[in-house]
């Protein structure tokens, strides 16, 4: 579906959609339904070692890529999570992997130890994000203090954090004064209370994450890294640079799985009006059905056009990347639902029921209409954009 | 070696700066009234546009160097696309005389037809229009009745076009007539070069809702055309028509290598973009408001998709990942995108929309919003273009028709049909 793909990218595509076509049948997420963590120990390693960890972070840091555009090839993992609506951290590792690799090396010992761990899969991250002041795209409420030697005192409470139940470490995106800090929090830090949640996908974990006066050590605290690389058009101070960077790379490969998840569900009606009957002829023969199709099929066309070309300006550090990200979530979040429930509706009875898979696509483009930002808190977004732009 | 690509944009921004003017506003096209000496000032302006483009070596850019063209790639075009956004670049000739109808002589024609039309098309010395649709229907394009009987070394043509935007001031039409009523359909139609202006084509005008009067009808009477104005073989007209309708699908969707599309680089120049929109907001003090917001963002979204979708679109056709018939889903776009977008401009433009001072008021969104679904029928309509995607695309079971294999002459027709 993607043009232009180097061989090694199908390779890496095609070595995750084999890996997932082998551990995550419709059947094994029935099963997995009731896990605690959305999956069995030991799958998160395996995926690391296939390469679902490493694509953000530099080689000096441990990383790796295989085009040296880092989120062009982690979207082809995620674009298969969504086809196969598999379990894993694939976002919030990601994101945390990111950040550190970024700083590891200039912040000393235990950002480096996390990082390692990230990438190796031994651990898991949750992120939890607050919006840069002045922005509203449904962050937690988090704001950190000075703490002793450098370090942070964090308050607050992030209500859904993915992953959070389960995660060994949590990257914090804290308001501090009219800025962001960002820190590694341990699991075990004292002050950290979570609460599992149960929520619309079967194998997506998410908790209710309460920060009480939480101390970090100066060590984890993220350095404003010097050169932020990465042109931000609503805040200038680099760690809201960093803020933005990390909210994009949410926004990209979560819309790359939703359209995984938009193309699953679409095959799967594509082929069903085909062997349905009804009045002695396929569903597919008649028009209002085909017309229905053709504008699914045209969602799905824009959905992976708008994906793309916010992840190649975000690979590219382009300055129109946060503006594309938005209208990605704006688009994709929208119409992925639509899609779906277009599927379903195709369906007749049997899409509303438990036993048949097209509602794991559905909980999967579902789940991601909320998080990051609404689609329209996201139109809001780019309206400001907007207005500045023809401002100046 | 061609000339790559920096050099040409360096080439073409120099020339573009030195030589044509800024962009007129709102001033092309359907979409508003105007008067005779207007348009046709416009139209000359236009030829002269084209001229010097030919003569600076940069029209035509991705047209073969033996009829006049550049020769380039589409990335030389998508340079002198970026670099003409903003100036007056004669669109009245971008749709449809260099695409379709110059992509199908280019396609079709003979290699006297081609040498005798192309590098005329490109100085601007030919108009072309679509004779395509007729009274009886434009969908079921090859429904056609308009008729040419073989006399000799000549055709004589009898019939209707009608819909053809501009036809009164341009020069030619590429017209598909019925040439074997005994065949079915498909099988008895053959495209022609017609010249508009000449006894025995009587052109009318019809006015628009919006009070323009640029659409026409023409009455062709006993009008011959020697054979070698034919464009393809007799009765293949069908060969050629769906090439043509690809091509005009292509041009619709934004995709067209043949034509010229002024595209700032960002957001700023898109079309339809939130920039377009945000001078109603603040002219309606809704700044704040967060349903302006709302909607300015949607607009803002669907553009930047549409900006998206259709170079890859290209690109997945080009590679193979998609057939051709696939442009059908940028045109589908693109049309419901440019309603949505004069359903918000009406909206955001509040009762300044409505009613207007004729000395000051700008009555674009109101009278756009009246005009709104040309974007979805112009072209070929988008219930055609769903037609394309699920039947070609997707592979969907085609539609029962009554004229498959009928001698075309037994085929119903309604009582509108005449
Ligand atoms: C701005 C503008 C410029 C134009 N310029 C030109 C031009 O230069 N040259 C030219 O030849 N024509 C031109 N046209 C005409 C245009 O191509 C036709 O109007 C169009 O193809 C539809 O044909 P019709 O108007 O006869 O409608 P019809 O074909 O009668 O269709 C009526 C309605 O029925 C729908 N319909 C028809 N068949 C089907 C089907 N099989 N399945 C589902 N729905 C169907 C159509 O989508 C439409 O909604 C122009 C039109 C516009 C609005």
């Amino acid at each position: 579906m993607q043009p232009g793909l180097s061989a090694d990218q199908q390779f890496f595509q095609e070595t995750t959609r084999k890996f997932l076509d082998a551990r995550c049948s419709p059947a094994d997420l029935r099963a997995l339904a009731a896990d605690p963590a959305g999956y069995r120990p030991g799958w998160w390693r395996q995926g690391a070692e296939l390469g679902w960890t490493t694509p953000l972070v530099p080689e000096a840091a441990g990383g790796g890529s295989i085009s040296g555009a880092g989120l062009a090839d982690l979207s082809l993992a995620a674009f298969e999570f969504g086809r196969h609506a598999a379990p894993g951290p694939l976002i919030p590792a990601n994101v945390a992997a990111f950040s550190l690799g970024r700083s590891a090396s200039s912040g000393g010992g235990a950002l480096a130890a996390w990082l390692e761990r990230l990438l190796s899969g031994a651990a898991t991250a949750s992120w939890l994000r607050a919006d840069p002041p002045g922005t509203d795209l449904g962050g937690a409420s988090l704001t950190a203090g000075a703490g002793p030697g450098g370090g942070l005192v964090i308050d607050g409470q992030a209500p859904v954090a993915e992953a959070g139940a389960d995660a060994d470490v949590f990257l914090v995106t804290a308001r501090a004064g009219s800025g962001m800090v960002h820190a590694v929090v341990d699991a075990s830090a004292a002050g950290l209370h979570r609460r599992r949640l149960e929520g619309v996908d079967l194998t997506r974990r998410w908790a209710r994450v309460e920060l009480d006066a939480v101390a970090v050590p100066g060590d984890q605290v993220l350095p404003a890294p010097a050169d932020a690389g990465f042109e931000a058009s609503s805040t200038s101070d680099a760690s809201g640079d960093l803020a933005e960077r990390q909210l994009c790379i949410a926004l990209c490969l979560q819309q790359a799985e939703s359209v995984g998840a938009m193309q699953a569900a679409f095959d799967m009606t594509l082929e069903w009006t085909a062997n349905r009957y009804s009045f002695g002829r396929p569903l597919s023969s008649y028009q209002e059905i085909k017309h229905r199709m053709a504008d699914m099929r045209m969602w799905l066309e824009a959905s992976y056009a708008i994906t793309v070309a916010a992840i190649d300006a975000l690979d590219a550090g382009r300055p129109d990347a946060s503006e594309l990200a938005s209208a990605a979530k704006a688009y994709v979040g929208h119409f992925g639902p639509e899609l779906v429930q277009d599927c379903v509706q195709i369906h007749g009875g049997i899409g509303v029921t438990f036993d048949h898979d097209l509602h794991l696509f559905l909980r999967r483009v579902t789940a991601g209409v909320p998080a990051y930002g609404s689609p329209a808190q996201h139109r809001r977004r780019l309206a400001g954009m907007v207005a500045e732009r023809v401002a100046s | 070696m061609s000339e790559d690509v920096e050099s040409f944009r360096r080439r073409a921004r120099a020339w573009i700066r030195a030589n044509l003017d800024p962009a007129p506003q709102g001033e092309a096209g359907i979409g508003r009234a105007r008067s005779d000496e207007r348009e046709l000032a416009r139209v000359a302006r236009a030829r002269e546009i084209q001229r010097a483009l030919f003569d600076a070596g940069l029209a035509g850019i991705c047209f073969p160097v033996e009829y006049g063209g550049q020769g380039l790639s589409l990335e030389h075009l998508g340079a002198f696309n970026q670099e003409v956004a903003g100036y007056d670049c004669a669109a009245d000739l971008q749709i449809p005389t260099f695409t379709p109808c110059a992509a199908v002589i280019l396609e079709f024609g003979t290699e006297e037809q081609k040498r005798a039309h192309l590098p005329a098309i490109l100085r601007g010395e030919e108009m072309w229009m679509q004779f395509l649709s007729e009274p009886s229907g434009g969908s079921d394009v090859a429904g056609a009745l308009t008729t040419a009987v073989r006399d000799g070394d000549e055709w004589v043509l009898n019939g209707s076009k009608i819909w053809t935007t501009g036809a009164w001031w341009a020069d030619w039409g590429l017209c598909l007539a019925r040439t074997n009523w005994d065949a079915p359909k498909h099988r008895g139609l053959t495209v022609f070069m017609l010249r508009i202006h000449q006894p025995g084509v009587e052109v009318h005008r019809i006015e628009m809702l919006n009070g323009n009067r640029e659409f026409c009808q023409e009455f062709i009477t006993d009008v011959r055309i020697p054979d070698s104005d034919r464009v393809g073989d007799i009765d293949q007209g069908w060969t050629v028509g769906t090439r043509w309708m690809f091509h005009e699908r292509t041009a619709m969707g934004g995709g067209s290598p043949y034509v010229v599309r002024p595209a700032g680089s960002g957001s700023a120049g898109l079309v339809g973009s939130g920039d377009s929109l945000w001078p109603l907001v603040v002219a309606e003090g809704r700044s704040q408001d967060p349903t302006a917001l709302d909607l300015v963002g949607e607009a803002h979204t669907l553009a930047l998709v549409g900006s998206a979708l259709t170079p890859r679109i290209g690109a997945s056709m080009r590679s193979g990942a998609l057939n051709d018939q696939a442009s059908a889903l940028a045109r589908l776009y693109s049309g419901t995108r440019s309603v949505r977008y004069a359903t918000i401009a009406y909206e955001l433009s509040g009762q300044s929309g409505l009613a207007w001072d004729p000395e000051a008021g700008d009555p674009d969104p109101g009278v756009g919003y009246l005009m709104r679904q040309a974007a979805c029928i112009g072209g070929g309509t988008t219930e055609m273009a769903r037609n394309v995607i699920s039947e070609r695309v997707l592979g969907m079971p085609r539609e029962t028709s009554h004229d498959r294999d009928t001698p075309f002459r037994d085929v119903p027709r309604g009582p509108a049909a005449g």
